[in-house]
């Protein structure tokens, strides 16, 4: 049994866990941080970047059947061929360059790493169980960044065929069929992916439209290129049970069929870990599902901290960071609080999708009167050359003093597009700021700045 | 015999405002023309001030460290012949004379006080660059960084060599903030939010002068220097005390807190008090407690008033209940636990006495000291500290005549207990001495009307001025 004491503890060195650490180290407080895989989290072992891995992989594989299929490029090629496994050795590779850099970053900022499984006994003593045997450790301030896991559905637990995305960015071939219940991001990324790299893919979503959480004029381009990748949508269905040729589906007309599947994958939900590391022995307020903080990062215990997935939605890797990062500087007594403007969200799906601050909808929801049009990609000089003149960049203001409050896009490689959104809001920028910007041409990003001359009533190329 | 007003000079191209480094005399001292009264510090250069005549130093305006506006006055002298003020003369508005702010502000009749903030404060302007509550025409001083502002319309002489105040974008934007609605967000980039967080300021006090109010860093600089830098004093008045001290709101405080923000932002209180005549149950006391044996507890007025609450409420059983409003459901309870409020070090905690319709006055007077002490000593149990159905406070020893008594969510009623005293009562034809009581009472109106409230009371104080009634069975 050894004995630590510090100043800060992190549980979890997932993307806000490792955060806080560095940053704590920075700072020179004295910091250990307990986990019990490899540091990264999900982020960066089996979430963020093993999937756009694959996602980047599959585009590619998409293109070279293009070339060898026809195309207006007038490129033409041998057929392609794939061998997954090689590509999922690839991504591993990326996996472990990341995970090193991040132990190495740990390092460099004099962060104690601890592999195991932590505890709570107390709000200050946690117990870790790991490959170097027990270990107590006393800390005045924790930080709680236990992240999340994907959820199970009752009649479909994973195990066997039933995957989550974890299996799904593993596997050593593609499926022939792959049924995808839930159309969320996850689902979506994948799912498409899939169907590139082959996969007859199957996609069921109790919503009546795939990326609910999007509004639908976002998402139609993504459904659109979904139905030319060949993939089946049931809007309105729900996933009924396993049966030996896949999974068995009610459809929104109440009639059942069976959607034939050699992997199902189930992308319903995370759902936050607030198990198996002790909580039982705190007096955590909670809040649903998650951990209650308030705008310090702080739980309702003293000197306990909580980021990240168990914190609540948005459940993204930046905004753990963030909040890791301010929580390392609260503990060494800056004065910090939340005042983030806007958490950028992104979908990997093609086209990708990029929103930040409010859609139109929840602006008007708030209350805010607002100014808002969109400026199409098939008026850009630069989607066109790209063959992706689908999808749009969509500004919405306010009416009274032009304040953007958000910025949506939907288009191929529009995720780089987050930059330049998140910039403007955080910066308090207005219609004219963004319209008066030189953006350089030929770019896509051109249509940021014609949204914003649209909305003000004087788009120049539409 | 005059008097010649030294301003702060223009200091350097582009400069508004400078920061006094030192000060080389002190009010008292006789000067001689080219001596250096001070240096002050630019972000370019430190740029002595010389006297420009002989004399003796009357005033300083400002302390080292302040941020001082290009054209404010800094010091005053007393010269031979004819200065640059004549005597009697209308102030110019940039000077300050305690002449003139005699109309301007009462509250500080020996102390300049600058003409553009008093006309700010006439107007009823709105100001957002003082981090303090106080109105503006209170504020014992000028400010020298930001006050030029409403100075620089005026039509005053201005010496050789100095710009209006106003000049500084500092002043303008103190003015101009754009007043943000309620819950508004201040709009500030994150290095601006950053360096707010840092300083410690809210920025939701600062005016932003950009595009749809946005705060700038300037912005910030003029706040800073204008709610942050303490004002000068003239002579001999205590300098204000610009110190904010942060102290966590934490433990039984914030639970405290937590527990009055509920009760009082979720129960529409109404607070009933009456007077109660306690002559004859103080005389009952007394012979109680002059009688007692030597084992049984001191009586005080509270096991009295317990007694008399059990039978008051055994006649009104929806004074002692829990009202959980978000469930709509009135918990009416048979059980009479009361807690009892009392100060400890810590704050205010609130004891339980259980069951008080089976208590005795000795039994209740025996709770209530066991009661104290643990709660004293801080060994009270959390059974002894919950639970309660209705509440009793009292500051009576402390005085005063009438509280506001805050109720014990979810409890429906609070009864409190103001200061015995003597008072002349008319009675019988006479003022007759009488030792009087009042009862103040808070009742949460959503679930007790005001006329069960006065019933109540009534009840009690029949009681009280009767004490036998207490004791008598039904």
């Amino acid at each position: 049994m050894t004995d630590h004491s510090c100043k800060l503890l992190v549980i979890g060195a997932g993307p806000g866990g490792y955060i806080a650490a560095i940053r704590a180290g920075q700072l020179g407080i004295d910091t250990i941080i307990v986990e019990r895989a490899a540091p990264g989290g999900t982020c960066l072992n089996i979430g963020c970047i093993p999937s756009k891995a694959l996602i980047h992989a599959a585009e590619e594989f998409e293109k070279a059947r293009a070339f060898a299929d026809g195309n207006p490029l007038g490129i033409s090629a041998g057929a392609p061929k794939l061998d997954l496994s090689k590509t999922v050795a690839w991504k591993d590779g990326i996996v472990k360059t990341l995970t090193t850099g991040v132990s190495g970053l740990l390092k460099k900022a004099k962060v104690k790493r601890i592999e195991g499984t932590a505890k709570f006994l107390d709000g200050k003593t946690v117990r870790v169980e790991g490959p170097d045997g027990p270990a107590t450790i006393r800390a005045e301030n924790v930080c709680i960044a236990t992240g999340s896991q994907p959820v199970e559905l009752p009649f479909l637990p994973f195990g066997g065929d039933v995957i989550s995305s974890t299996e799904a960015l593993s596997l050593s071939e593609p499926p022939k069929t792959l049924a995808v219940i839930g159309a969320g991001y996850i689902g979506l990324e994948l799912g498409i992916a899939f169907a590139k790299l082959g996969s007859k893919v199957t996609i069921v979503e109790m919503a009546d439209h795939v990326l609910p959480l999007y509004d639908k004029d976002l998402t139609k381009p993504v459904a659109k290129h979904m139905e030319s990748l060949g993939i089946d949508v049931h809007l309105g269905a729900r996933a009924k049970e396993r049966v030996e040729t896949g999974v068995t589906v009610e459809t929104s007309d109440g009639e059942t069929l069976t959607v034939e599947a050699d992997k199902i994958l189930v992308t319903v939900g995370r759902s936050p870990v607030t198990e198996s590391w002790g909580r039982e022995m705190l007096v955590l307020d909670m809040e649903g599902r998650f951990i209650r903080i308030d705008d310090e990062c702080r739980t309702s215990m003293n000197g306990i901290f909580a980021i990240g997935d168990v914190t609540g939605e948005p459940m993204l890797a930046h905004r753990a960071m963030a909040q890791g990062e301010m929580v390392a500087e609260i503990v060494a007594d800056h004065r910090r609080s939340w005042d983030k403007r806007a958490i950028p969200a992104v979908c990997f799906t093609d086209p990708e999708i990029v929103s930040v601050g409010l859609s139109p909808e929840e602006a008007r929801a708030e209350g805010i009167e607002i100014e808002t049009n969109l400026f199409p990609f098939a008026a850009n000089g630069r989607a066109l050359t790209m063959e992706s003149s689908d999808g749009f960049v969509r500004a919405v203001a306010r009416k009274d003093n032009h304040l953007l409050v958000g910025l949506q896009a939907v288009g191929k490689g529009v995720a780089e597009l987050s930059a330049a959104f998140g910039l403007a809001l955080e910066m308090g920028a207005r219609l004219e700021d963004v319209a008066g910007t030189i953006h350089a041409h030929p770019t896509q990003g051109e249509a940021f700045q014609e949204a914003a001359l649209r909305t003000l009533g004087h788009a120049l190329h539409i | 015999m005059g008097e010649h007003v030294i301003k702060l000079p223009d200091v350097g191209e582009g400069v508004a405002e400078a920061e006094l480094v030192e000060w080389e005399v002190k009010v008292g001292d006789q000067v001689l023309e080219d001596q250096v009264l001070a240096a002050v510090m630019t972000d370019k250069a430190t740029v002595e001030i010389p006297a420009p005549r002989d004399g003796k130093v009357i005033w300083l305006g400002a302390e080292i460290g302040d941020i001082i506006a290009v054209g404010s006055p800094i010091v005053r002298m007393e010269v031979e012949g004819q200065g640059n003020v004549k005597p009697g003369e209308e102030l110019p508005a940039e000077e300050n004379e305690p002449a003139a702010e005699a109309r301007d502000g009462p509250e500080s009749p020996s102390e300049p006080q600058s003409p553009g903030e008093a006309a700010r404060a006439k107007e009823g302007a709105p100001s957002d660059k003082a981090d303090f509550a106080e109105p503006e025409a209170a504020r014992p001083s000028p400010k020298p960084a930001g006050t030029g502002g409403g100075a620089s319309t005026s039509t005053a002489p201005q010496e050789s060599g100095t710009k209006p105040a106003g000049s500084g974008s500092a002043a303008a934007a103190a003015d101009t903030g754009l007043p943000r609605a309620i819950g508004e967000k201040p709009l500030a980039s994150p290095a601006v939010r950053r360096r707010a967080q840092d300083g410690g300021i809210d920025l939701r006090r600062v005016a932003g002068s950009g595009p749809a109010g946005r705060i700038t860093n300037d912005d910030l600089d003029t706040f800073i220097a204008a709610g942050g830098a303490p004002a000068a004093t003239g002579g001999s008045v205590r300098a204000r005390d610009m110190s904010v001290e942060e102290i966590k709101v934490v433990g039984l405080r914030r639970k405290i807190a937590e527990k009055m923000s509920t009760s009082k932002s979720r129960i529409p209180h109404i607070t009933y008090v009456d007077e109660v005549d306690v002559t004859a149950l103080e005389d009952l006391r007394a012979k109680l407690n002059r009688e007692k044996s030597g084992s049984k507890p001191k009586l005080t007025l509270l096991p009295f008033l317990m007694r008399a609450m059990a039978r008051a409420i055994a006649e009104q059983p929806q004074m002692n209940s829990l009202y959980d409003d978000e469930a709509g459901i009135v918990r009416r309870y048979g059980g009479m636990n009361m807690g009892v409020a009392a100060q400890t070090d810590k704050g205010l905690v609130v004891p339980v006495v259980r069951h008080v319709e089976a208590l005795s006055i000795w039994d209740c007077a025996g709770e209530l000291n066991r009661l104290a002490d643990a709660a004293k000593n801080g060994t009270a149990s959390r059974e002894e500290l919950t639970g309660a159905t209705i509440t009793i406070t009292s500051l009576g020893a402390m005085g005063g005549i009438v509280t506001t008594p805050v109720i014990n969510h979810p409890e429906v009623a609070i009864v409190g207990v103001n200061k015995m005293r003597v008072m002349p009562v008319w009675q019988d034809g006479q003022f007759v001495p009488r030792k009087m009581m009042n009862l103040s009472s808070s009742f949460d109106h959503r679930v007790i009307d005001g006329w069960d409230a006065a019933v109540f009371i009534q009840r009690i104080k029949g009681l009280l001025e009767a004490p036998a009634s207490i004791f008598i069975e039904d």
